[in-house]
């Protein structure tokens, strides 16, 4: 099962740059203002409601 | 596909990168959006189509034909790449393209490399339904096609990721939102996955060898496999569930931080589980143990994940019964959690000990892909199409609702008949006569098979069906309408 030499230490390096990931996202504040993040969707584009869409053609 | 592969060459990526700003940087890419919903849609009812034939081959073998090219083996590998990786693909690309570029509050970084990702992904995908057929294949499930083909992913995927995390880093809007964790999960480990798997020795222009042997290579292949099922088949329409779900109830995700609980823990423990496709192989017990184990542990993350989903409705449950296009995406996590459920049950090596190999996991698997994956697409295909036509709603709201009901009931048949099949298929093979024989030849336990097979092709027609008034539906919603592009809302830009 020599491939357990490639594929354990691939998974832990992965998971090791997962937490690194996970730090990062931590410290530099993601989750600071968290019920307010899942609002901001609704304001994503120009209008609030579909009727009010303009036709515009680009695209 | 050699042809295809230089389409890129280095100036043409600085120069893109370079001259994002100049064009059209006030409007969202909405043209990329369009692209891949319409093919996913298109890919939706090829794969179906292709997987229904297969059905009938299995109640009626005579619909080979004598024909190689339509004998079910090489038919097979074409219905699960074409469902995966054109439909599912298409739909995920659609679908992140869109959620990324809106929660960023920008255009995607490089329209040219978008169009890359799509043209090349197309060309993968014509060259999987011609290569296979003609018999060529790498004999692993799920990474069935040659290297040629192989790099030309490798070539796409690169330029997906660039656009996709080039365009979070771009991002107007310091909170990275969590479905782009999802999405962003996704693209680096099938990347990975892709390459560790790929690795192989050209032996001609469509035949390669593995560089891994035996047992070693089987562990490589499940370990790509089952984190395939996790990764693009899991991850990715988690994606689409934390942002269409909400969007489309028009309330927010019922905990945004279960959310992003659910996204750590489910990517902490999911590259671990792979080894459960091989208990009692030579793969050694304590291996088989510790995918068994950590299977069991992501019951944990993936209904934390359902849950959260589903409570997002809470409060405004009358949408279920007003809003086909809700139901979708509500019954899509219902069959999450049965598909998460049943997947640590059957990792259980005395429960897979009845189960494997037996049409159990084709029950599994459907229900995942059709309940799952389908539903949860479907669900935001029909968010997205009339927006990305200029269109209010869709053509025929009736007609989503007809769809809804044909796939709901085409599944249903479809996994109780696969469900009964397979624990009857594994109690006759285990069956043991007083003296020690076995009490049932292996064609007796096919036999008996027979009428499940029949019910499940219909079922599946039904499910194929569904697909087909979608079709249609979406069709005529183009053609009423025009292609639209939404403008970035500046109000916002900073906030």
């Amino acid at each position: 099962m020599d491939v357990l030499f490639l594929l354990v230490p691939l998974s832990v390096l992965l998971a090791l740059a997962v937490l690194g990931l996970l730090a990062w996202a931590v410290w530099s504040g993601q989750f600071e203002d968290m019920e307010s993040e899942g609002q901001r969707i609704f304001q994503d584009e120009t209008m609030s409601s579909l009727q009010k869409r303009p036709a515009d053609t680009t695209g | 596909m050699s042809a295809v592969l230089p389409v890129l060459p280095a100036p043409t990526i600085h120069a893109t990168l370079s001259g994002w700003a100049a064009s059209h940087a006030t409007q969202y890419n909405d043209k990329i959006v369009r692209q891949f919903a319409v093919m996913a849609v298109v890919w939706g009812v090829v794969s179906m189509l292709v997987g229904v034939f297969i059905a009938a081959q299995m109640a009626w073998p005579e619909l080979n034909f004598g024909i190689a090219w339509l004998s079910f083996g090489r038919l097979r590998p074409l219905h699960t790449n074409a469902a995966i990786f054109a439909f599912g693909g298409c739909a995920l690309f659609a679908t992140s393209y869109y959620v990324v570029q809106r929660t960023c509050q920008v255009r995607v970084i490089s329209d040219k490399l978008a169009a890359f990702h799509f043209w090349g992904w197309q060309a993968v995908i014509v060259g999987a339904a011609i290569s296979l057929p003609m018999g060529f294949t790498r004999g692993k499930e799920y990474a069935e096609l040659e290297w040629p083909i192989a790099i030309l992913i490798a070539l796409t995927w690169v330029a997906y990721a660039m656009v996709f995390f080039g365009t979070i880093g771009l991002r107007k809007v310091r909170h990275i939102y969590v479905a782009n964790w999802f999405y962003g999960a996704f693209i680096i480990a099938v990347a990975l996955l892709h390459i560790v798997n790929g690795a192989v020795v050209p032996a001609g222009w469509m035949k390669s060898y593995s560089a891994y042997a035996g047992v070693q290579d089987a562990m490589v292949q499940w370990w790509y496999g089952h984190n395939a099922v996790g990764f693009f088949l899991t991850a990715g329409f988690l994606g689409i569930v934390y942002y269409f779900i909400p969007k489309q109830a028009e309330r927010p995700v019922y905990s945004y931080r279960l959310s992003i609980v659910h996204f750590w823990a489910l990517i902490f423990t999911y590259m671990w589980a792979g080894p459960h496709h091989l208990h009692y192989t030579a793969l050694p017990d304590w291996t088989q143990s510790i995918g068994m184990v950590f299977s069991l542990i992501l019951l944990a993350p993936s209904w934390g994940g359902m849950i959260n989903g589903v409570m997002t409705l809470s409060g405004a449950w009358h949408k279920l019964r007003e809003d086909p296009i809700i139901r979708f995406m509500i019954v899509a996590l219902s069959f999450y959690g049965i598909a998460t459920f049943e997947g640590p049950m059957m990792s259980i090596k005395t429960v897979n000990a009845l189960s494997h190999y037996t049409d159990w996991n084709i029950a599994h698997v459907h229900g995942g892909t059709l309940g799952w994956v389908g539903f949860i697409s479907m669900g935001a295909l029909y968010f997205l199409v009339p927006r990305l036509f200029g269109q209010t709603r869709m053509h025929s709201v009736k007609a989503i609702e007809v769809h809804f009901w044909m796939a709901t009931i085409g599944i249903v048949l479809y996994i109780a008949a696969m469900w009964i099949a397979g624990v009857m298929q594994g109690l006759m093979w285990r069956a043991i006569n007083a003296d020690g024989s076995l009490t049932y030849t292996f064609v007796e336990s096919v036999k008996a098979s027979y009428p499940f097979y029949v019910v499940r092709f219909f079922g599946g027609l039904l499910y194929l069906s569904g697909m087909l008034l979608m079709a249609w539906n979406v069709a005529m919603t183009a053609l009423a309408g025009k292609p639209s592009s939404t403008t970035i809302p500046r109000s916002l830009a900073h906030a």
